[in-house]
């Protein structure tokens, strides 16, 4: 079954995102899908997350589809403009890829190019709409186009919102309903309650939701993320437990596992990311029976 | 100086609709100068949104009223008083002003009169040109006074691109004249052509998040 297919039809869905290298030395995401071979439905790769210039999420895909495994490709509005994003939707479906992450702009300032020209022509719901109109067999210019794709899209959502964020975060989500999303990826999640509070107001959507659950490596990235990652907020119940476990990793693999049985039945599927502890991922896939 | 240009007149007016008193905002500064919204062009814009709300789709209460400047607090005391009398405000200073207005009277709406340009300096009367981006990184030394990040159309910073026509204009326009060509000329003319093999490193593009400057002298008085 593909990653689609099984989303589609109400099965749970494990995902793990694998960060592309800062070269062209695949070897290291080669080992690590090996490890998750059948223990994962789809391998979500990002594009120059952060700011932080690496391979492209494209080339990837295309290794991994070619070793017999389903990715996710990433795309942002950053560094692109729209000729280059819709050239590059169709790229990714010339060479018989499908699923889709569209995702708002990481600005270059927070990332290692921090002078570069940020692009932004077009935001997350024109890169939505975008996908939409190229699988209507249009370019965003309205020229017809020859030869359709076909794309299983997905976009994020805010899954920590609370009060009036919540509100508009329901809003977004309809929205980019409408403009052609077909599923929803959270940010890391640490803490229950408000992402239940959400998947109960997105409900009458009707869109699968998959939770994301970073493991955490240290007190200090712990911190490190609550300062400048935008989204994460980890609680110092979380950080506490961490600080006070003599042996971190094992702590970690406890904590991601409590996060991700506690968020199982609330969830069409899980994310994993992993960020160096790849080789973890089994470990944990175990402890949470996926 | 800022350039800025007025609205089409439909725009202004669908802004308008609903609201019964509105104060309009001249600016004596830029806007004035580049005959866009100074009080001239308040009581011409005034006189044009009377005749046309006259009936349709209600009468409109519109008063003029022009400070020297609205990107500085100094001139809002009068200004300030007069805001709270009215539904709205409909401001004809660029947009700098228009927020600074805004910032000050956040319960008002405040609508801008004028689509904010660039920076540019007088060819003549009523004929404004654009040269200069703020980019905030200034080359203009190395370049002979002309400012490739503006004229250029790809703002390159090791020109010319490949793309001259013949008779030296930009593939994007022909109109437009290529600001490298200009540049080489510049420099030739003042025996500094060395500067042309000079590589530049790509810019710092500084446009991210909102600029501030406090100059050093005064930093001391804000200091928290």
């Amino acid at each position: 079954m593909t990653f689609k297919e099984r989303l589609e039809s109400g099965k749970f869905v494990a995902v793990v995102e694998l960060q592309p290298p800062k070269g062209n030395d695949l070897s290291e995401i080669y080992d690590w899908v090996e490890l998750l071979r059948g223990r994962v439905d789809t391998i979500s790769i990002p594009d120059l997350q952060h700011g932080i210039m690496r391979l492209g999420s494209l080339s990837v895909c295309v290794q991994l589809q070619g070793r017999g495994l389903e990715s996710i490709f990433n795309l942002s509005c950053s560094n692109r403009n729209r000729l280059a994003l819709q050239s590059e939707l169709l790229n990714v479906s010339a060479l018989g890829l499908s699923n889709l992450l569209l995702l708002e702009s990481d600005p270059p300032s927070v990332g290692d190019h921090f002078d570069a020209k940020p692009v932004n022509d077009l935001d997350g719901t024109g890169l939505l709409e975008a996908a939409q109109r190229l699988q209507e067999g249009f370019d965003l210019a309205g020229n017809e186009l020859k030869g359709k794709p076909r794309f299983f899209v997905g976009a994020p959502v805010n899954a920590m919102a609370k009060g009036q964020d919540l509100e508009r975060e329901i809003a977004e989500m309809e929205k980019k309903v409408r403009l052609g999303a077909q599923f929803f990826v959270t940010q890391s999640i640490y803490e229950i309650g408000p992402f239940e509070q959400m998947v109960k107001r997105a409900a009458p959507l009707h869109v699968p939701i998959i939770a994301s659950v970073t493991l955490l490596k240290s007190v200090g990235m712990a911190r490190y993320m609550n300062q400048h990652v935008h989204g994460a907020f980890i609680p110092d119940a979380i950080i506490d437990r961490l600080m006070k476990a003599s042996d971190k990793q094992r702590a970690s693999i406890e904590i991601a596992g409590d996060l991700i049985t506690a968020l199982k039945p609330l969830c069409q599927g899980i994310q994993i990311i992993p960020i160096g502890w790849e080789r973890q991922i089994p470990a944990l896939l175990d402890r949470v029976g996926v | 100086m800022i350039v800025a240009e007025r609205k089409p007149f439909e725009e202004i007016k669908e802004m308008l609709k609903g609201y019964g008193k509105v104060l309009n905002v001249g600016c004596g500064g830029c806007t004035s100068i580049c005959l866009s919204g100074g009080q001239k062009e308040v009581d011409l814009l005034n006189g044009e949104l009377r005749d046309v709300f006259k009936v349709n789709p209600a009468p409109l209460r519109i008063d003029g009223f022009t400070i020297e400047r609205q990107c500085n607090g100094d001139f809002y005391s009068d200004l300030d008083e007069m805001v709270p009398g009215y539904d709205a405000v409909l401001s004809m200073a660029c947009g700098a002003g228009v927020q600074f207005l805004a910032e000050r009277h956040p319960e008002r709406p405040v609508f801008p009169a004028l689509n904010t340009l660039f920076v540019g300096a007088d060819r003549d009367i009523g004929w404004y040109e654009e040269n200069c981006r703020s980019c905030g990184d200034c080359v203009l030394g190395e370049m002979g006074g002309i400012c490739p990040v503006t004229r250029c159309a790809k703002s390159i910073l090791n020109g010319p691109c490949g793309g001259t026509s013949l008779d030296g204009k930009c593939e994007v326009s022909k109109d437009t004249p290529c600001a490298w060509y200009e540049i080489y000329d510049r420099l030739k003319k003042q025996g500094r052509l060395d500067l042309i093999l000079k590589i530049k490193p790509a810019r710092e593009w500084k446009n991210q998040t909102r600029k501030n400057l406090i100059h050093e002298s005064f930093k001391k008085r804000y200091a928290k």
